[in-house]
């Protein structure tokens, strides 16, 4: 029974991490249609502009919560300033144009921005410093369930419920769902599309930003290519909740972190990515838009 | 960008070969066929050596410290004079480690016409490029691919290494298991790569044959994962007492962290991708304690000082991973060169296996199927956040 604990409270730290990213993921499809593939780039930009921010800040000898409070804030401004002109340079020209120039220019960006940070920074891995504190309250558990991972846990359900909140009842949230209904008659209305769309980068690259810290105060080690699989998983896990439903790719990376987790645990880690496609497969036979995703009428 | 320079620079062979030919006395010992009128420069003044490796993508730290390695060895050639009277000239490709660029990068190789390649770094890469050397009868030499098939399997004449093979890590990590550490509950685990389940594949198959080993969990986990809670809980499971963990050091730093943290008292031994200071900088005081078996320490020898002291005075820095192999590999080919009189592939090849050679490593020769006789593995242990010889 301990092992399953184990491996159910390991599954959800997982799931919990490819959640943070995937809801950047699924929020910018919901508006725009596009799979933003610079994502994973803009939550490792995060985590490198953290790693920065923190090294510099230990050096002033202020206290790890201090450090982890301020380096965060940073990653996420200068991350969502990442989104910003990402969109601005490489999506908005193409708006009009087939769905699939957006996307070939979101792969471009990705590798543009991984290659970016290889020569700008290094290509070594770089040891994140632990910043999230070990709590007192946590220390009988700590070797199942750490600090961190408790952190990572609460940080993604909160997000998800601010998020869900933000959408359903705030001015631009209600834009936001009227641009991803129908962005010529959103625009008909009064409403600035473009404004609403760059202020979805913004929020989508904030939340890369603080999955970047998190994630990687977890891992402890960064390089430029942890956007890349982080991205690739995170995406899995949209797909299998809904791409565009926000619950949905919680749900998803909960639901695809069990399953690699208890994959590995009862069966075997070489099995691990069979198990995880396997059931992505399954779920998109049976609901092709996956758990949460509401299916699209075509207009014919 | 680096297309255009690459064009940038054969243009400028091209013309350099054109103004230099009436002066051309001796005639190149290879054939000229038809096609290298289009280069000119591969018959003309200089030698052209390849280096090939991974030098962009996530494996970059493997793959540069040998293109700085040959650049000092072949500065140190040009300033006295040059090979057989010619300049030497490196041509750098990059493989990213992957074996479907490899062959791309070993096409370009073969189309610049160079003599020998140093490289390339991952056996996986190396392995797919084989062919295309053989069929062009480039000899080609390793700092770091340490796969034994590229050596024992009898399919690659061509390939020479400087580094010892992986089943011999094997053999000296199941050994040192055994008799040093005296431990009886072994656990497995690799990255399912190339490199890392060759080592681990070694690994299982000597430990089921001393039959001192009980082999009580065997398994490959997926490399740049963001956790690895579920095989930590697994070994915890499974009550080993040891970890041997093939693979590179990125995935061994989070699993030697978790294992830490998950208050398993288990020894962690690993290889040569891990004995890499940049685990020791990621892993921090976790990695304390861990076992790694890497090359032979060669600190005292008087070449690798020089080599090491170039690459101070150079970059500021201590040299990375595979330095002295690959300076060690430019050494052998060079000197193959100079003592075959040529640059032609049976007499070069002949060389490297009877001429012994100082460097860095050692006095070396190569034996008939390439690996280097007087190149072997030691266990390392970090102590107090370094690598330390044990024995």
């Amino acid at each position: 029974m301990d092992y399953f604990l184990e491996l159910f409270l390991g599954g959800l730290t997982r799931g919990s991490i490819y959640a943070l990213i995937a809801l950047g993921y699924t929020m910018v499809y919901g508006i725009v249609q596009l799979i933003n593939f610079a994502h994973g780039e803009i939550y490792m930009i995060g985590a490198f502009t953290a790693l920065i921010v923190a090294s510099v800040l230990t050096i002033f000898g202020l206290n790890s919560a201090a450090i982890l409070v301020i380096a965060t804030a940073a990653a996420i401004v200068y991350s969502s300033a990442y989104g910003y002109t990402v969109e601005k340079i490489a999506y908005k020209p193409l708006r009009n144009a087939p769905r699939l120039s957006p996307l070939i220019s979101a792969i471009g960006m990705s590798i543009f921005l991984q290659n970016y940070v290889l020569l700008a920074q290094t290509s070594d891995f770089l040891p994140f410093p632990r910043l999230i504190p070990e709590f007192a309250f946590m220390e009988p558990v700590s070797h199942i369930f750490s600090s961190a991972e408790l952190v990572i846990v609460v940080t993604t359900m909160v997000v998800m419920v601010l998020l869900t909140v933000f959408i359903k009842f705030t001015n631009i949230g209600k834009a936001m769902r009227a641009t991803a209904q129908d962005k010529t008659m959103a625009l008909l209305i009064g409403i600035d599309v473009d404004r609403v769309i760059s202020v979805t980068f913004i929020i989508g690259s904030s939340l890369a930003a603080l999955g970047g810290v998190l994630i990687a105060n977890h891992i402890g080690q960064i390089n430029f290519y942890i956007g890349f699989i982080a991205g690739i998983k995170a995406f899995t896990a949209a797909v299998l909740g809904g791409i565009g439903s926000i619950p949905g790719a919680v749900l998803g990376a909960l639901i695809l972190g069990w399953t690699e987790s208890f994959a590995t645990g009862y069966v075997s880690s070489d099995y691990e990515d069979v198990f995880a496609f396997a059931l992505l497969v399954l779920i998109l036979i049976f609901r092709p838009a996956g758990l949460l995703g509401k299916s699209e009428t075509k207009k014919v | 960008m680096k297309k255009l320079l690459l064009f940038a620079l054969a243009a400028m062979f091209v013309f350099a070969g054109c103004s230099q030919k009436p002066k051309e006395e001796a005639k190149p010992a290879e054939q000229a066929p038809a096609a290298e009128a289009a280069a000119p420069a591969a018959t003309g003044d200089v030698i052209k050596i390849g280096v090939a490796g991974a030098h962009s993508g996530d494996l970059a730290s493997y793959g540069l410290p040998s293109v700085k390695a040959a650049e000092f060895v072949v500065k140190d050639i040009n300033d006295k004079g040059g090979l057989l009277g010619k300049k030497v000239e490196l041509v750098v490709v990059d493989d990213v480690c992957k074996p479907e660029v490899a062959v791309s990068s070993a096409n370009k190789l073969v189309s610049e016409h160079v003599v020998a390649v140093l490289g390339h770094i991952c056996s996986g890469a190396t392995k797919a490029a084989m062919g295309t050397y053989l069929a062009a009868k480039i000899p080609v030499m390793s700092p770091s691919a340490t796969s034994p098939e590229l050596t024992k399997s009898g399919e690659y004449p061509n390939f020479f290494r400087t580094i010892a093979p992986d089943d011999s890590q094997a053999r000296l990590e199941i050994d040192y298991i055994t008799n040093v550490l005296k431990l009886k509950k072994i656990a497995i685990i690799h990255d399912k790569g190339d490199y890392g389940k060759g080592l681990a594949e070694f690994a299982k198959g000597f430990a089921e044959a001393d039959k001192k080993l009980d082999i009580v969990l065997y398994e490959g986990i997926t490399p740049g994962a963001v956790d690895y809670s579920a095989i930590v809980q697994k070994i915890k499971q499974s009550g080993a007492e040891v970890v041997l963990y093939g693979g590179y050091h990125p995935e061994a730093a989070k699993i030697v962290t978790l294992l830490a943290k998950k208050k398993l008292n288990v020894k962690f031994v690993s290889d040569d991708g891990v004995k890499d200071d940049t685990f020791i900088k990621v892993a921090g005081h976790y990695a304390e304690g861990v076992y790694a078996t890497g090359p032979k320490d060669v600190s005292k020898n008087p070449l690798a000082i020089e080599a090491t002291k170039k690459h101070k005075d150079a970059y500021g820095e201590d040299p990375g991973a595979f330095y002295l192999n690959a300076y060690t590999a430019m050494l052998a080919i060079t000197n193959a060169i100079e003592k075959a009189g040529s640059t032609d592939y049976d007499k070069l090849t002949n060389a490297l296996r009877t001429e012994d050679v100082e460097t860095p490593i050692g006095k070396i020769k190569f034996d008939e199927k390439g690996d280097a006789i007087g190149a072997e593995f030691s266990v390392y242990q970090v102590q107090n956040g370094a690598y330390v010889e044990v024995k």
